[in-house]
């Protein structure tokens, strides 16, 4: 995989990531306003906004541009404070990438798991604002069709779906619960991957494929 | 128009929280952006989730574990002390929700939410757990059990904010126990949540006895009648049975969504029976 490139924060343009200390000492608080963390519905309805100067903090209106390190590559996208990472992944990022699914959109089933600093967590449940000096992977930065990661490859030969809509949320979590443990027991694996859902009961394939993922990258198949 | 405000330190939080009284403070997500959709925007947000002041273990002058209310559960779960001294705690954060849940999901969450099934609450009853609360006028603790004062409230100020968990310097030394009853292991809400703690005499008996539920009543309860029959005996299938029968008077369920009242009572007397068969 490519060397990521650091993402420092304050964000370079002094706008959506401008949390510096010293504008927050001087104006207080480092504030953005826009329509509410809690009013994603309206989202889309919601084009207003653009960057308003406060008195010393960075003070943003409605939409701004963020950047996020997403998959090694800093990615430029126009979000809100409440946009959510899954929003932003699916809907906001000039080139969307759809890979991440949304099933129910309140951290209840997996399908639209990403790893977070090393950690699988909801995209649905992060604020994107919040996630501008951390590193995101999804589903698409794993692998292509062409080049599977071995996690990937090994859900292909165990058959490990059936609509497929919670594949790429399980194939984070494995590969979450991979980088972690190794070749974790088939008792670990179960509990790491409790917080996917499959609605097809695909589980034993699932569970399958990840030991298959586990022995193939011990084998040098890293990725 | 909602604000969002990221503050650096605790210092300025504090300052943010005094001079916005009415914003949310946000910590995880975990509670508050479930459902959001549904709820009426906030008029400001406080992001407090990866304040370094509010994240960690460390041990007070005491001696006793503090941990900071911003401690995802899966720090808890990697920390050694908690593991070691704390061991029903770090049993309740291995089965809060799942995986993703535990990266963002904080103690300080689990107890501003102050839900009666919120999965750490009973420990801190167990464990004679006190909250640090503070705002720019000071700091102060209080007891878990002062702390929460009904269903879903506590005595927080509203220029306050929850900053850390402090647990007694010789709680290593307690037996500690744990056990959630829900539908599935993973992700989902307890029916009923039990927590214990013991100390024992060099001949057994029962020297300090904390008995503490969850979802059996509005609010996370100790189990008072429960503790009270068991301190100063030794136990035996006898105190089982009769712990199990006095705990019945300190819990109130209900029959919801998730389980009725009649099945509550049933596996939190099975419960405490058990735990006390466990010491025999
Ligand atoms: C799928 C799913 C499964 C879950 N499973 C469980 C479970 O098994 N057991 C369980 O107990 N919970 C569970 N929860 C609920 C939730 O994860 C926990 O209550 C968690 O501890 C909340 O922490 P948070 O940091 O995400 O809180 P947030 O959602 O950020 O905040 C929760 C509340 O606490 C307040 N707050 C946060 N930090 C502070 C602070 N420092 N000072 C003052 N107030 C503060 C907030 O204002 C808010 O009112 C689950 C949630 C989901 C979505
Ligand atoms: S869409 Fe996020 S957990 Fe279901
Ligand atoms: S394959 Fe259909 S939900 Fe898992």
């Amino acid at each position: 995989m490519a060397e990521r490139p650091p993402l420092d924060r304050p964000a370079p343009d002094g706008h959506g990531g401008g949390f510096s200390r010293r504008s927050f000492l001087k104006g207080a608080s480092s504030v953005i306003a826009a329509g509410g963390v809690a009013a994603r519905s309206l989202e889309a309805g919601m084009t207003e906004g653009a960057e308003a100067a406060g008195a010393g903090a960075p003070v943003i209106s409605g939409e701004t541009e963020i950047t996020l390190d997403i998959n090694g590559a800093a990615r430029k996208l126009r979000a809100e404070p409440r946009t959510t990472l899954l929003s932003a992944l699916r809907v906001r990022l000039p080139e969307p990438l759809t890979g991440t699914k949304e099933v129910c959109d309140r951290g209840n089933c997996g399908a639209c798991t990403v790893i977070v600093d090393g950690r699988p967590v909801y995209s649905c449940l992060q604020l994107a604002v919040d996630l501008q000096d951390k590193r995101i992977t999804t589903v698409e930065g794993l692998g292509s069709p062409e080049d599977m990661s071995p996690v990937q490859a090994a859900f292909c030969r165990h058959d490990a779906l059936m609509c497929g809509f919670c594949t790429p949320g399980f194939v984070m979590a494995t590969t979450a619960c991979l980088d972690k443990h190794g070749t974790p027991s088939e008792a670990t694996v179960r509990h790491e991957l409790s917080g996917n859902l499959c609605r097809c009961g695909t589980y034993p394939h699932i569970f399958e494929a990840a030991q298959t993922a586990a022995k193939s990258r011990a084998g040098g198949g890293l990725r | 128009m909602t604000e969002w405000i990221r503050p650096p330190s605790l210092d300025e939080a504090l300052a943010a929280r005094r001079e916005h009284p009415d914003f949310m403070l946000l910590a995880g997500g975990t509670d508050l952006m479930v459902g959001a959709i549904a709820r009426p925007a906030p008029v400001g947000v406080i992001d407090l989730f990866g304040l370094p002041e509010l994240s960690g273990v460390s041990r007070d002058p005491a001696g006793g574990l503090r941990l900071g209310a911003g401690t995802t559960f899966a720090a808890l779960l990697t920390d050694d002390a908690v593991r070691t001294e704390l061991p029903a705690l770090w049993a309740a954060a291995r089965e809060v929700g799942a995986l993703q849940i535990q990266a963002r999901a904080t103690l300080g969450g689990n107890i501003g939410t102050s839900s009666p099934v919120g999965d750490s609450l009973p420990v801190l009853l167990a464990l004679d757990a006190e909250v640090e609360v503070a705002s720019s006028r000071g700091t102060r603790r209080l007891a878990y059990d002062e702390f929460c004062t009904g269903y879903r409230t506590h005595a927080l100020g509203g220029d306050e904010l929850i900053v850390a968990v402090h647990f007694p310097a010789d709680i290593g030394r307690r037996v500690q126990a744990w056990r959630k009853v829900g539908t599935r292991r993973a992700q989902s809400i307890s029916k009923v949540m039990f927590a214990a703690s013991v100390e024992r005499g060099a001949d057994g008996t029962v020297t300090l006895a904390r008995l503490a539920f969850g979802a059996v009543r509005e609010q996370p309860i100790r189990a008072l009648a429960g503790e009270q029959c068991l301190a100063g005996e030794t136990p035996d299938a006898a105190l089982a049975e009769a712990v199990a029968a006095a705990v019945l008077t300190d819990i109130a369920p209900i029959d919801d969504v998730r389980s009725t009242a009649d099945y509550r009572r049933t596996v939190a007397g099975r419960l405490a029976r058990r735990f006390v068969l466990s010491l025999a």
